[in-house]
């Protein structure tokens, strides 16, 4: 990796975002357009991976890594799959009411693993058939079915029987016991949910339930840093990868007189603050390796290491200051705050490449590394699969950094507009 | 079974499992010495009391002894044994297993603060059991039928109930009174769960009873109580396993307190199954095997004992409260106004048979306000007091006023200032590193509207928050007062400190800079 050093800024991420897109390229079934939640054999479909290449595909157009046909046509192959695959309330359709569930067999398209039909997920799969239907504007046939589709996707979702006769939206359902009651509270990844759900033309979600959902919001100061609080780094960046939250604020903003932009650019703050501190002495937290967040993990083991009594997760939500934290760094989350704090990113980034080179292959991050759990090399403990997640994620937010390409493309998605401007939002762009 | 069979059911359960069933030792018998003495005597009646306090818990030993210190002549009225709760199934045993276990953890984990694990850590039970009924019969001194006696208060043993809006009916006696006071505390509620009461559980009220630790234990209910009780006897060897329907551990506590007592019980080995549902218990020999439905997923587990922790019901039954016209609900208690008076003017409750906030201090702050507003005509409030209150668990949870939620709603912008525990020097020497101090304050003000504290000794710490709340002293005094160093309540200081950086606006920061440089 010693030549990395020498690139430039824009060399630099050019290179790894380009390696993270080939993510979608590997992990796809031309079938059904289907992509892998992981790259470990017979891994299942994730369908919030689909909504990050399908989010990608207009990235790889415009960068030159792939031709507008191509990106156009397995659009069009996931966009009809989503559209004719089975919605019902058998246990295995590929969704319901309009929601999918979270994970599908990648050849038939079928519910696997009992997965719940997830809100959120289905979400991030919208985002990225939106995504898809602004990009495509072009008057040919394959073009306007991506949108015609891409609509027709949208306004099927029913937002208002998500409620479950509550206010705010349930986390999923199951057709074997109905409503999942997990509880959410305190600011999460559901920005988008929201805005997505007020703006639906045929079953919106009330205003109310977007008010509803921030009262649990904190706005915390911890080391001297003023905040929206949420301990992974991911929930400060999945509704921000589409939405451009510079300048636009909603109530609890404007009563804070920040933005959910800036708010992200101190939750990076924070975070490196925390690797600083390093309160529970794990090797390698420092000024430039920070990353805590939902991610892969060693998987759950208890070690003595340098007599110190060490706890290891597997794929868990790790987060800052209140834990848990075993040491997992996700380089990924570090890439995703590139927008926010760039100086913070980049120089960690560098110091990636510089001391964990092993932990890098073909300039693609993993989803965790933990140089606390010795293995050979100072990487320590390094993931094995890459996530779908994580290289969707960089392939967006380096994109957002290095031309705001998907922040751009969704302004023009007139549900975005609406959705904010129900959810509240003023200012900015949106004036 | 329906409501009022099931609450029959309980009321008499929670007679039959009464501290008489603790081993007949010495302490337990010196316990009964203070508590219920054997050849009690309940005084003859002789006119009208001033004032009748029904249940001799907390709260109506402080009603009881302050009235009886300003001259009022007073009865006192318990059917089972004086302490209440607090001495005899709650709090002080509690407590003093809780320490037990903590001492156990500590062992196990002496080489985090550089000490040798001891070779062997043997579990005695039974004298973890002796120390706690000791430490019962050496609290119960204070308040014995002797002492209470001997400081004015007539002391009756038996049930107590109405027969008229000005008369109280106990041992064949007729008790006429002026005012009277409602102290008779909750008791457990047991869990509808077929099977459960044939195959027998645990509650508060025999747990302490126990003489051999069970190897397999089941909680249902992951409430405070509940997960205090499950980690201390995960300490004592026991594999523990909590069961809750609510999604959310702790509901009612911030979400990262719960997270950080969550992942305490995890370490010490505690196996915590959230929105899962106990659906049936049925026998297998000795074992009870317990029948588990999480998001429609079944399971079973096997274990010794199951201890039921899924909330608490107000003693209202059987006081014939309608012949005092006395207004009631199964479930809330004893309506009262915010001066805790009752339907009936003369009468007036306290503590946990008419609270929200089941707690030994909230208990003896509402006796207090009650007997104040029964004998002197005063208008104290109940709303205007600030309850603080602890968990004590390992991290001990403590909250006190608002939670920012109930901010929100109330339209107050809210800021909040948090010092991590780790950030605290006496934290680390202490290796006492997990939670945090939160204080809670109007945005752009220094006024603290609430606070979490999650800490080793949150409990303690909680108590210079609530002075401040009570007294009506800022952020901005707090960060004045000079604390001893290295104290763990010196995170208190470190938050009122931050706020005060706040105040530092970049127009002052150049102002002081200009001044500075000249
Ligand atoms: C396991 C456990 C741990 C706890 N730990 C804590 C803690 O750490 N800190 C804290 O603050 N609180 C704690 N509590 C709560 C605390 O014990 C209660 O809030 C407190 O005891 C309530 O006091 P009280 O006077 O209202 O009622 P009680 O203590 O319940 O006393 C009521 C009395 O009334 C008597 N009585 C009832 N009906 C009649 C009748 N008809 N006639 C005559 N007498 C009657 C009862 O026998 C009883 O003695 C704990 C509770 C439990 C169960």
């Amino acid at each position: 990796m010693a030549e990395l050093s020498a690139q430039s800024d824009e060399e630099l991420l050019d290179r790894f975002q380009r390696a993270a897109f080939g993510y979608f390229l590997e992990q796809y079934n031309p079938e059904n357009g289907l992509v892998a939640d992981r790259s470990r054999a017979g891994a299942p479909a994730s369908i919030a991976v689909v909504g990050f290449a399908l989010s990608c595909y207009p990235v790889g157009v415009e960068r030159g890594w792939m031709t507008r046909a191509d990106a156009a046509a397995r659009t069009l192959v996931t966009l009809r799959f989503f559209c004719n695959s089975l919605q019902s309330e058998q246990p295995d359709a590929t969704g319901y009411k309009g929601f999918y569930y979270h994970f599908l067999d990648m050849k038939a398209g079928k519910r696997v693993w009992q997965s719940e039909l997830s809100l959120i997920d289905t979400t991030l799969l919208l985002a990225g058939v939106l995504t898809a239907g602004v990009y495509f504007d072009e008057d040919t046939t394959t073009e306007s079915e991506i949108r015609e589709r891409a609509d027709a996707i949208y306004r099927r979702v029913n937002w208002q029987w998500a409620r479950g006769g509550g206010t705010t939206v349930r986390q999923g359902w199951k057709p074997e016991c109905g409503f999942l009651h997990y509880g959410w509270d305190g600011y999460d990844e559901a920005i988008i949910l929201y805005v997505l759900g007020l703006a639906s033309p045929t079953h919106p979600l009330p205003e109310r339930s977007y008010i509803e959902w921030t009262a649990t919001y904190q706005w915390e100061n911890i080391y001297e840093y003023e905040f929206l609080y949420a301990g992974p780094l991911f929930i400060h960046h999945f509704s921000q990868a589409w939405i451009d939250f510079a300048g636009i604020r909603d109530h609890f903003m404007r009563e804070k007189k920040s933005d959910y932009f800036e708010n992200s650019r101190r939750a990076t703050y924070v975070q490196r603050e925390y690797a600083r501190r390093n309160p529970f002495g794990f090797e390698g937290y420092g000024k430039d390796c920070w990353g805590i967040t939902a991610n892969d993990g060693p998987g759950f083991q208890k070690l003595k290491i340098d007599g110190r009594e060490r706890r290891f997760l597997g794929y868990a939500a790790r987060g800052v200051p209140y834990g848990p934290d075993d040491g997992t760094i996700d380089p990924c989350a570090v890439l995703a705050s590139l927008p926010f704090a760039p100086e913070l990113s980049l120089s960690a980034l560098r110091h990636f490449c510089a001391r964990y080179p092993q932990m890098i292959r073909d300039s693609r991050l993993p989803s965790g590394f933990n140089p606390t759990l010795p293995r050979d090399g100072p990487s320590g403990w390094v993931s094995e699969a890459y996530f779908g997640l994580d290289q969707g994620i960089v392939v967006l937010m380096i994109e957002n950094y290095r031309s705001g390409l998907i922040w751009k493309l969704m302004r023009q998605c007139p549900y975005i507009g609406s959705g904010l401007r129900r959810a509240g939002f003023t200012d900015g762009w949106l004036s | 079974m329906t409501n009022s069979s099931l609450q029959q059911e309980q009321a008499t359960r929670s007679d039959q499992l009464s501290p008489s069933a603790q081993p007949d030792d010495r302490f337990h018998r010196a316990l009964l010495h203070n508590v219920h003495p054997l050849a009690w005597r309940n005084p003859k009646s002789t006119g009208k009391y001033k004032l009748v306090v029904i249940g001799a818990g907390p709260g109506g030993i402080t009603a009881a002894r302050e009235a009886a210190a300003l001259g009022a002549k007073v009865a006192l009225i318990e059917r089972n044994f004086i302490g209440g709760d607090r001495l005899n199934v709650g709090c002080v045993p509690s407590k003093a297993i809780i320490r037990t276990a903590r001492l156990y953890a500590e062992m196990r984990n002496a080489d985090n603060v550089g000490a040798q694990v001891p070779g062997s850590i043997g579990i005695g039970f039974p004298t973890v059991m002796e120390r706690m009924r000791r430490i019962q019969a050496r609290l119960s001194r204070a308040d014995s039928a002797q002492r209470l006696s001997e400081a004015g208060v007539d002391v009756y043993f038996d049930e107590a109930r109405f027969a008229g809006f000005d008369t109280v009916e106990v041992a064949g006696d007729k008790l006429r009174f002026r005012k009277a006071l409602i102290a008779t505390g909750a008791r457990p509620l047991t869990p509808p769960i077929p099977g459960l009461t044939e195959v027998g559980y645990l509650t508060n009220e025999n747990v302490f009873n126990l003489t051999e630790c069970p190897r397999r234990l089941l909680v249902i209910g992951g409430g405070p109580l509940g997960c205090e009780l499950a980690q201390a006897f995960c300490r004592f060897g026991s594999h523990v396993i909590i069961a809750q329907d609510d999604p959310m551990f702790l509901p009612k506590e911030e979400r990262d307190a719960a997270q950080i007592l969550s992942d305490s019980l995890a370490r010490d080995g505690v196996e915590i199954h959230l929105n899962t549902t106990v659906v049936g218990v049925r026998l297998d020999g000795k074992r009870k095997i317990v029948e588990l439905v999480c998001a429609g997923d079944k399971f079973s587990v096997s274990v010794d004992e199951i201890l039921a922790g899924i909330g608490r019901a107000p003693n209202v039954e059987g006081m014939n409260l309608e012949a005092a016209g006395v207004r009631y609900d199964t479930g809330t208690g004893i309506h009262v106004n915010d001066f805790l008076q009752t339907t009936n003017r003369r009468i007036y409750a306290a503590g946990d048979v008419c609270l929200e906030h089941k707690f030994t201090h909230a208990a003896e702050a509402s006796a207090r306000i009650a007997i104040r507003n029964a004998l002197f005509l005063g208008r104290k409030r109940l709303s205007a007091l600030t309850i603080p209150w602890c968990t004590y668990t390992d991290p001990e949870i403590a909250h006190i006023g608002l939670y920012v939620r109930e901010a929100r709603e109330k339209a107050i912008p809210v800021t909040t200032f948090t010092i991590l525990m780790q950030d605290v020097d006496r934290a680390v020497t202490d290796g006492e590193e997990q939670g945090f101090v939160k204080i809670h304050v109007r945005q752009g003000n220094d006024r603290i509207l609430g606070a979490t504290v999650v800490a080793r000794h949150a409990g303690e710490m909680i108590n210079g928050i609530s002075l401040a709340i009570t007294s009506g002293i800022g952020l901005r005094a707090l960060a004045r007062v000079i604390h001893t160093y290295p104290t763990q309540a010196g995170a208190i200081k470190m938050a009122a400190e931050a706020y005060n950086r706040t105040r530092l606006t970049p127009t002052l920061k150049s102002l002081t800079k200009r001044w500075l440089a000249w």
